[in-house]
């Protein structure tokens, strides 16, 4: 069933019903019309294998039968500058790179030296120097920082939002539905339930704003009820429909993309295998979310990061366990790209982090505040009290952003 | 006597009332529970012909053996087939069976021990684990259960145990093979302890090293797809877990392990926390954990003794809806509100496609952290819409067949607010007032 837009709009209004004033408020003065995405990579990106080190003298050693092949040979890495090569499995970003829209930042990690994946998400997340240091997540006390006021900046596509963007400043969430929509007529009925359920009503009435946004934003082959979408599919058109949601000049100006699949702890492979098929599966949302993106990718910035990296060399299981120092990418428009950015610790045995994991030698967090002053416009000085707390000592990184 | 308390005690500890069960268990609701919790655990009708895990591993190894090409196509020939009927069989059961206080047990503990679909091996084997690892423990000893699943194929497979290696074993020392810590990691952060449970990396490590052996016959060892304890894969010497030395002792240095950490008050208090958050609020009050913790230390992990303990604790019973279902509360709840929909054999698909799209397909879990237990989790913006679609849907294929002021009278009527009742006795159809029903804050919550 194609909603007509007057549907779209009723529905909305059901919401809108609920709250004070309408949802669609004109821009408010100020807001940015910068465009952030943030990728959660979940479960532990192998960075030495994403952006391999290959010029490292103990990188063949070390990685043994994980090594991928030098530049230049079949199913090699794409070289990057002479010291690092990108996985073959993201050869399709190679071009964006070298147009100068993509950039790496390698051996860094959150400040989150233990090995839990859910802690250091938790950390990752709600952006403290420890695991359940704070309720809410960085990203929803940058939005607050925007000065969002009623209007929903930020977006969560998937089920759920992820601790990142929780907080006080609400935020849209959606993902796709094979459900038909029930009539306006319906929700203002169970909207009228939940009055003294404060939970359940702040929940719906959000859960009807993001549709009625999707449901503007999607063409009728997306959206037609009853349609399977498989999993890979699922996934590419979050990230198309993400873009599209963003472009929207009345719609988020945040959004966050989770993608699992990361804890390769056995049969990891290289070219081929199961770390392979997940990068190749993230080139294919990114391309989508750039041409969702269309006409503000030049206003945009594209985050991708991790809870940490994994053991630099293999198991015993032709995988890699829970690390420490890994990548993290930054591609879009507004990016000044077509580089590195690494204080290179080695891979011999005395450089490792605890004999086993890349050193990491910048801070996560100043990688994000350096995204955040120089793309959307944050003072460093909020950065450094709000949204990461106790972070003054952690400067942020310049120069990410193109002027 | 009261229809409030056993609305909560429906909702809480089993999965909602059957139509007349609330007037059955008005007479005394924690004897109800209590009255269930002496039971045996046995599988309910419906679970009973679940193949056994042997089987249904031995049939992947062998399809493996076969080269990858060939297990890929088997699974997908078979393997959505045994998991849509394995699943269908699993939440009909929860929906029908009269003891629904043991099938959320069941359910709570295969959570905490969680597998899930990330290899090919583990889906088929998932729900034959839950009847064999889980089920007959779940009244009996904390310690038996951990054993059961750290020596069940299915846990084996999905933490990697199964190809670890010790360093300097026999097969260490000849081949490129080596230790994998990823079982060893999580039964000490998760299944035990907790992650401030007091354990360093060289405790994952040494427990690692302790399991190393622990491993799933292949078609080539014979009777593929059982637990073996493997010496030529088992790391040789003293190791030392939480500072304690475990002597070379092969299989039983495992187990001595095992029991060891089932008996820590870090994993005393872990397990109280995780019940009450479960059974009590999302933020359980410490009493409430304390006292489960000190059952659960003073029984040595007797979970009919610490199940017992939670019937007792008043706060369970303060506030009737403090929870806020789970997509698979939800599904199995409704299920069962309508008589557990006997004799349709399409309704097992049904729910397996609800529960899916609900975002809570069972044995999918995103880590070995099991589905979250907070409303923070699920009462999101999106699935809040989609579960009143859902309920819409579920509505419009009964069509008119159940009476909304008669449905609500056998479900939510004694913790429904007045204008919940009001919304659905004026609703403008039969479909709609069920609608609202299965919308509403006190069909939602639990």
């Amino acid at each position: 069933m194609p909603l007509s837009r007057r549907s779209l709009i009723g529905s909305a209004a059901a919401g809108a019903a609920l709250a004070a004033g309408p949802w669609r408020l004109a821009l408010a003065d100020g807001v940015t019309d910068k465009r952030l995405v943030l990728v959660v990579l979940r479960g532990g990106l192998d960075g030495l294998a994403a952006f391999a080190p290959y010029g490292d003298p103990n990188y063949r050693s070390l990685r043994n039968q994980l090594a991928l092949d030098e530049p230049g040979r079949d199913d090699g890495l794409v070289d990057l500058g002479g010291f690092f090569g990108l996985h073959p499995a993201l050869a399709p970003l190679a071009p964006w790179y070298q147009a100068g829209e993509m950039l790496a930042v390698h051996a860094v990690a959150t400040p989150y030296r233990e090995r839990s994946h859910f802690d250091a998400q938790d950390l990752l997340e709600n952006g403290t120097a420890r695991p359940h240091g704070s309720d809410d997540g960085w990203l929803n006390r940058a939005l607050a920082q925007l000065g969002a006021s009623d209007r929903r900046l930020g977006l969560a596509v998937g089920h759920g939002v992820p601790l990142v963007l929780r907080g006080d400043v609400d935020v849209a969430n959606w993902q796709p539905s094979q459900l038909p929509a029930a009539d306006p007529s319906f929700h203002s009925l169970v909207a009228g339930l939940y009055r003294n359920d404060p939970m359940l009503a702040h929940a719906f009435e959000e859960g009807l704003r993001a549709t009625a946004m999707a449901e503007e934003t999607l063409d009728e082959a997306t959206m037609r009820p009853g349609r399977r979408i498989g999993r890979q599919e699922a996934a590419t058109l979050l990230a198309e429909t993400a873009g599209r949601m963003l472009a929207d000049p009345a719609g988020p100006r945040v959004a966050v993309l989770e993608v699992p699949g990361w804890d390769t702890h056995a049969g990891q492979g290289t070219v081929n295998g199961r770390l392979a098929t997940a990068l190749r599966r993230l080139a294919e949302s990114l391309t989508r979310l750039r041409e969702g993106l269309g006409p503000v990718w030049s206003d945009t910035a594209i985050a991708v990061v991790t809870e940490f990296g994994r053991t630099a060399g293999p198991n015993g299981s032709g995988g890699t366990d829970h690390g420490t120092g890994t990548v993290a990418i930054l591609l879009g428009g507004a990016v000044a790209g077509g580089r590195m950015i690494a204080d290179w610790p080695g891979l011999s045995t005395g450089a490792l982090y605890e004999g086993r994991d890349l050193a990491p030698t910048q801070d996560l967090r100043a990688f994000l505040k350096g995204v955040l002053r120089d793309h959307l416009n944050l003072p460093e000085s909020s950065l450094a009290a709000g949204v990461f707390p106790g972070s003054s000592g952690v400067a942020a990184m310049n120069g990410l952003i193109a002027v | 006597m009261s229809r409030r308390d056993a609305a909560v005690a429906a909702g809480r500890f089993g999965y909602g009332p059957k139509p007349g069960e609330l007037d059955q268990i008005a007479s005394d609701p924690r004897g109800w529970v209590i009255e269930q919790l002496s039971k045996s655990p046995e599988r309910p009708e419906g679970l009973r012909a679940i193949p056994d895990s042997v089987d249904r591993a031995a049939q992947v190894l062998v399809a493996l053996n076969q080269g990858a090409d060939n297990l890929a196509q088997m699974m997908r020939q078979e393997g959505r087939r045994i998991y849509i009927s394995d699943v269908a069989a699993r939440t009909l059961a929860a929906a029908r069976t009269e003891d629904a206080v043991i099938e959320r047990l069941v359910h709570f503990w295969s959570n905490h021990f969680t597998v899930s679909a990330s290899r090919p091996i583990v889906l088929p084997v998932a729900l034959p684990f839950e009847q064999e690892a889980i089920r007959p423990h779940v009244l009996g000893r904390f310690t038996d259960m951990l054993l059961a699943v750290a020596r069940h194929p299915a846990m084996l497979a999905y933490l990697d145990n199964a190809v670890s290696v010790g360093p300097n074993s026999w097969a260490g020392r000849r081949r490129d093979r080596g230790l994998n810590e990823n079982l060893a990691r999580e039964i000490l952060e998760l299944h035990t302890l907790g992650v401030d449970g007091g354990y360093t990396q060289d405790d994952v490590r040494q427990l690692a090293l302790i399991l190393t052996g622990w491993t799933v016959r292949r078609p080539q060892d014979g009777d593929p797809g059982r637990f073996r304890f493997l010496p030529a894969i088992h790391e040789p010497g003293d190791k030392r877990l939480l500072g304690v030395v475990y002597a070379e002792d092969g299989q039983a240095e495992g187990e001595r392990a095992l029991a060891d950490l089932a008996r820590h008050p870090s994993t005393a208090r872990h397990i109280a926390v995780k019940l009450a958050r479960h059974f009590i609020a999302d933020q359980p009050p410490g009493t409430a954990v304390d006292r489960l913790a000190a059952a659960f230390q003073a029984s040595d992990g007797d979970l009919h003794a610490v199940s017992r303990e939670l019937v007792q604790i008043d706060a369970v019973w303060a506030d009737p809806l403090p929870k806020f279902k789970s997509p698979n509360d939800l599904v199995i709840s409704a299920l069962r509100s309508m008589g557990g929909a006997p004799g349709n054999s399409e309704v097992g698909t049904g729910a397996v496609a609800s529960l899916d799209m609900l975002g809570q397909a069972p044995f999918t879990a995103p880590s070995p952290a099991g589905w979250p237990d907070t409303a923070e989790a699920w009462a999101t913006p999106e699935a809040m819409v989609r579960r009143v679609e859902w309920g819409l849907e579920v509505a419009q294929r009964i069509g008119g067949s159940i009476d909304p002021r008669r449905f609500v009278d056998w479900t939510i009527a004694p913790v429904a607010a007045d204008d919940t009742l009001i919304a659905i006795d004026r609703a403008p159809s039969a479909e709609e007032g069920l609608a609202l029903a299965f919308a509403s804050p006190a069909f939602q919550r639990r």
